[in-house]
């Protein structure tokens, strides 16, 4: 085994915890992450050696605040604190004193940690570029890939929005309950951004980015690791796990969109599924409906159909109701409008959507899902209108192409209109691609 | 004399795996499973605890969401094995701490003698 394995995986999964406990310490992220630095330094010198602490986290922490505190020290002279070499035999003192120091503080701490990137003045992006250098510890240079953009314009991005929540009020105090509810709710947020900019990239050719999305779970893991009991957190979690379940199916070789309906479903990740439903369930259980529960049991009713023809729209139709009374956007009603096309056909669906034009107006999946409705019911020289604008309305080169297939398939089908062929496609909604 | 090998592992560690990196573990896992093939019984992969419910006794049992306690390292599995010796029995230990070290994980394995064992016939 190379000594290197073992210890960057323990100082990734120990980054938020020991960060977020010298954040609090130190109370200025620059000095923290210094601190974590010099930390990782003497315990990649130390660990090879003396084995890996029990408690890496603690370990990094003490050895974080001694490093810094010495350098305090050293420029007035004083005493030395004892030498970090004392600190890596894994004596239970000091265990007991870290523990002691951080187990009561340290939900709180990597909440913060997490929540000081999702600053409201943020643009999105910046928020998620900012929890993958912070929390997640990536270099410029990793999330500079992840967006595909030049690596010193991430750099600059991210200078940019750590002077900005350098300026703002990082709140230190142990949260009330309140407060710690909202804090939850802007991480889970992020979280939700970062797995979905991994998810449906919003540029480039490449339409699913794994590695954020993987980000995105291990992340809310650990947020439900913190928070077991929240039933929002379950349902993003379980959320997240279901719908990246489906990943390896959703792109064929070439690139190109895979409609839900088209999926090899044995392609489907059933061990993330498996997980999903049992949170979902979990989640339930509490009978606090929010609106993650609610997309992970529509997605979870996606993941129990063995076939397409298996699945529930009537049920998916329901939880979209409730979806639409929890969180109103014309998204939601837009996404429902699908199920609706399944249950009570698509000029009912048709009719629901219309009045969402407008506010919809630069929404590609709104032009989606309306070429594929007026396709339906054989209305084609509106859906070929519809779909040439969903087409310059694409983020990404795969959901252009997904359109143009419709695009080609009309003119092809254009002497036979409304082949039933047509009315399984189109779906453009998010549980759909 | 069977015995029950329990895996602890830090599950931040488990859950940082890749696909790629968890399907690697689980290829020479099974490797190992098959040289120990006539002495190995049951086996199983636990989920993370955040899919753990946990009932506490009281005179209205509790019902909490998240594992029995909260520690370092979490019960993410288990080994039934018979085993001659202990010896022998911390021998097929070590062959299934390999593939996990060369993953990067930081396991203990906890072996535990059977007292009772009922194979029972739910489960696949």
């Amino acid at each position: 085994m190379s000594d290197l394995a073992w210890i960057d995986a323990a100082l990734t999964s120990a980054r938020p915890q020991a960060l977020g406990a010298l954040l609090r310490y130190f109370r200025d992220l620059d000095r923290a992450e210094e601190a974590f630095q010099e930390a990782c330094l003497r315990a990649l010198k130390h660990w090879p050696q003396n084995g890996p602490p029990r408690d890496p986290a603690a370990w990094l922490i003490l050895v974080g605040r001694n490093a810094a505190l010495d350098e305090v020290r050293r420029r007035s002279s004083e005493e030395p604190l004892p030498a970090d070499e004392l600190m890596s035999d894994q004596g239970d003192a000091e265990t007991a004193l870290a523990e002691r120091l951080d187990s009561s503080h340290y939900r709180d701490d990597v909440l913060r940690l997490l929540f000081i990137c999702c600053h409201p003045d943020l643009p999105a992006t910046q928020q998620i570029a900012l929890a993958l250098r912070i929390v997640s510890g990536l270099s410029v240079k990793e999330i500079a890939r992840a967006f595909l953009v030049s690596e010193s314009a991430m750099e600059q991005r991210i200078t940019r929005a750590k002077r900005r929540i350098a300026a703002a009020d990082v709140p230190y105090e142990t949260p009330g309950a309140v407060e710690r509810a909202e804090r939850l709710a802007a991480v889970a947020a992020m979280l939700y951004l970062l797995f979905n900019e991994g998810y449906s990239a919003s540029g480039g050719d490449a339409h699913i980015r794994v590695p954020l999305c993987e980000e995105a779970i291990r992340l809310a893991r650990l947020l439900l690791r913190l928070f077991p009991s929240e039933p929002e957190i379950m349902g993003l979690a379980a959320l997240l796990l279901l719908q990246h379940a489906r990943a390896p199916a959703r792109l064929d070789a070439e690139g190109d969109i895979v409609l839900l309906e088209d999926q090899n479903r044995g392609l489907w990740d059933r061990k993330m599924i498996a997980e999903g439903l049992v949170l979902v369930e979990k989640g339930l259980r509490h009978r606090r409906p929010g609106p993650y529960q609610v997309q992970a049991a529509i997605a979870a009713v996606h993941a129990r159909a063995a076939r397409p023809e298996d699945t529930d729209w009537v049920e998916i139709d329901q939880l979209y109701a409730v979806l639409e009374t929890l969180q109103p956007s014309p998204v939601v009603t837009l996404n429902r409008a699908v199920a609706v096309a399944k249950v009570r056909g698509p000029a009912v669906a048709l009719a629901m959507i219309e009045p969402l034009a407008e506010r919809l107006s630069g929404y590609f999946h709104f032009f989606g899902v309306k070429g594929a409705l007026l396709m339906q019911i054989g209305r084609i020289e509106e859906a070929r209108v519809a779909f040439d604008r969903a087409i310059a309305l694409a983020n990404t080169a795969a959901e252009a192409a997904h359109i143009r297939l419709h695009l080609d398939r009309l003119i092809k089908d254009s002497a036979a209109p409304g082949s039933p062929d047509l009315l399984r496609r189109g779906a453009g909604h998010q549980g759909a691609l | 004399m069977q015995y029950a090998i329990l895996c602890y592992h830090d599950e931040a560690d488990v859950g940082a795996l890749t696909n790629e990196e968890d399907d690697a573990l689980m290829a020479e896992l099974a490797v190992v499973r098959q040289q120990l093939k006539h002495k190995l019984g049951p086996v199983a992969r636990l989920m993370p605890t955040t899919a753990a419910t946990t009932l506490r006794a009281g005179a209205e049992p509790l019902v909490i969401d998240g594992p029995f306690a909260e520690t370092k390292e979490q019960l993410l599995g288990f080994y039934v094995i018979d085993c001659a010796t202990l010896e022998e029995a911390i021998e097929a230990a070590r062959l299934l701490m390999k593939p996990r070290m060369a993953a990067g994980l930081m396991s203990a394995l906890e072996i535990r003698p059977i007292s009772v064992f009922h194979p029972g016939r739910g489960g696949t």
